[in-house]
């Protein structure tokens, strides 16, 4: 099965980890992602200004090219990409006169019908392959790896948008299970990591970062999957600051869920491209004898 | 800080303003506290969430000054956890707005030391200079 892919553009550069690994296990699921032709950058957060409607030309436009192909759904990886272009897609539906408006100051495009649906790759999983399937293809379970399914905010908040249950998601849960791995449940799974606040903030991004960690590490956790390049960023190269405030803490690698089910899949670690992280996830996988 | 409510200052287009760019049912909230409760950056915040609601409910222009409004990291926490249906975090843009409106921007990039600009992925980028900038 083709689906249409948004890979949005940190994909492309510091989370090639996560677009090289989601590539190749979605295609030994049998699912070939294709790269939206002429994407452009979702704009990353949702205008959420009622009288601002230019923020939302970036979202709406990346719509009309999966309408320019017939076509009526589009996947992402991103979190933040799902939920703008999600939330983007429901407003000119509800609102068709904000669609006219939109339609109107894009000259160069057709005007768009409001016809496309936005998915998260993690629905895709759960609803379209179903996690048995996903069980069938593994080769090497990840058996005693603990592991901390962490979601952030932005495929379950607001309830509108969310994949999930808002209050108590288990979409990668679930996954985890079907992978072999154990996993670490607790109410920090759904915690804001302070997103942008990591450019002029970092300290409290740090401080955020040390509550979600250690409290998972204390329940047992031995690694974090998540799947958001920010949530990524902010919770794998902040431990350096977290280390130098708190000297007790102990580093724990974070994944992309794809990562793990290309380990898990017996693919070539390769496509997990482990040079990207700032805490080397290798010393764990070895021990592990995952690699 | 000193706070002082005044007839003059409930009569102030503040209200509006909000209610404009937000589309928030400002006085619809009655003060529960919940969004403040369930806020995970209440610490770093000089007024907490509920204050800068009944801030512009009392038509306060101080609290354009706040703190809070650059610490909000639009989680929508406030927003599910809300009685009255009331996003906390829709304000808060809106707030943000009128300075950045006004060509003030908030964030200057220039003046983060190179090294940590090069790392900081797309990602934050951007969603950084759409909250912080005009
Ligand atoms: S959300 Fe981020 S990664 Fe996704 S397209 Fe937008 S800016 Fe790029
Ligand atoms: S946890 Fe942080 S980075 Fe992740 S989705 Fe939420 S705001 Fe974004
Ligand atoms: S939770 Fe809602 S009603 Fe309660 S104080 Fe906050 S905004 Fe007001
Ligand atoms: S959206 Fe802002 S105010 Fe609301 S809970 Fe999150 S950080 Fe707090």
């Amino acid at each position: 099965m083709e689906l249409l892919y948004f890979p949005g553009c940190t994909l492309k550069t510091s989370a090639k980890n996560f677009e090289d690994s989601a590539l190749t296990v979605a295609s030994k699921l049998g699912l070939e992602l294709r790269e939206l032709p002429r994407w452009n950058c979702c704009g990353t957060v949702y205008s959420l200004a009622a009288d601002d409607l230019m923020h939302q030309l970036a979202p709406v436009r990346n719509l009309v090219r999966v309408q320019e192909l017939n076509r009526d759904k589009l996947v992402t990886l991103c979190s933040m990409c799902y939920n703008t272009l999600k939330r983007a897609s429901r407003l000119v539906r509800r609102n068709s006169e904000k669609l006219e408006t939109i339609n109107m100051f894009m000259d160069e495009e057709q005007s768009y019908e409001g016809r496309v649906e936005v998915f998260h790759f993690l629905q895709t999983l759960r609803d379209e392959v179903g996690f048995k399937k996903i069980s069938e293809k593994v080769v090497k379970p990840l058996k005693d790896l603990k592991i901390f399914p962490y979601y952030g905010c932005l495929l379950v908040r607001p309830e509108e948008e969310a994949i999930d249950d808002p209050n108590d998601p288990t979409v990668m849960n679930d996954l985890l299970k079907s992978l072999g791995a154990e996993v670490i449940d607790n109410s920090f799974k759904t915690v804001c990591c302070g997103s942008y606040l990591t450019v002029d903030k970092k300290e409290v991004v740090a401080e955020m970062t040390y509550k979600i960690l250690s409290a998972a590490v204390k329940d047992g956790a031995e690694a974090v999957t998540l799947s958001c390049p920010l949530c990524h960023f902010n919770l794998d190269f902040r431990q350096a600051e977290v280390a130098e405030k708190h000297p007790e803490f102990k580093r724990i690698p974070v994944f992309y869920f794809t990562q793990l089910m290309a380990l898990a899949f017996g693919l070539n670690p390769e496509v997990c491209r482990f040079n990207l992280h700032f805490v080397d996830p290798k010393p764990l996988l070895r021990g592990k004898g995952f690699i | 800080m000193e706070i002082k409510v005044s007839l003059k200052k409930v009569k102030s287009p503040l209200v509006r303003k909000v209610t404009e760019i937000s589309d928030e049912k400002i006085y619809s909230c009655y003060q529960c506290g919940k969004c403040s409760a369930g806020c995970p950056f209440a610490d770093q915040m000089d007024l907490l969430p509920n204050q800068v609601i009944r801030f512009v409910q009392l038509g306060m222009e101080e609290v354009l000054d706040c703190k809070t409004i650059w610490v909000c990291s639009a989680c929508f926490t406030c927003r599910v956890g809300c009685p009255k249906g009331i996003d906390i975090a829709n304000l808060n843009e809106a707030l943000r707005l009128l300075h950045l409106r006004r060509n003030q921007d908030h964030l200057k990039l220039g003046k983060l030391p190179r090294e940590e600009l090069l790392k900081l992925p797309q990602i934050a980028l951007i969603s950084s200079l759409r909250k912080y900038t005009a």
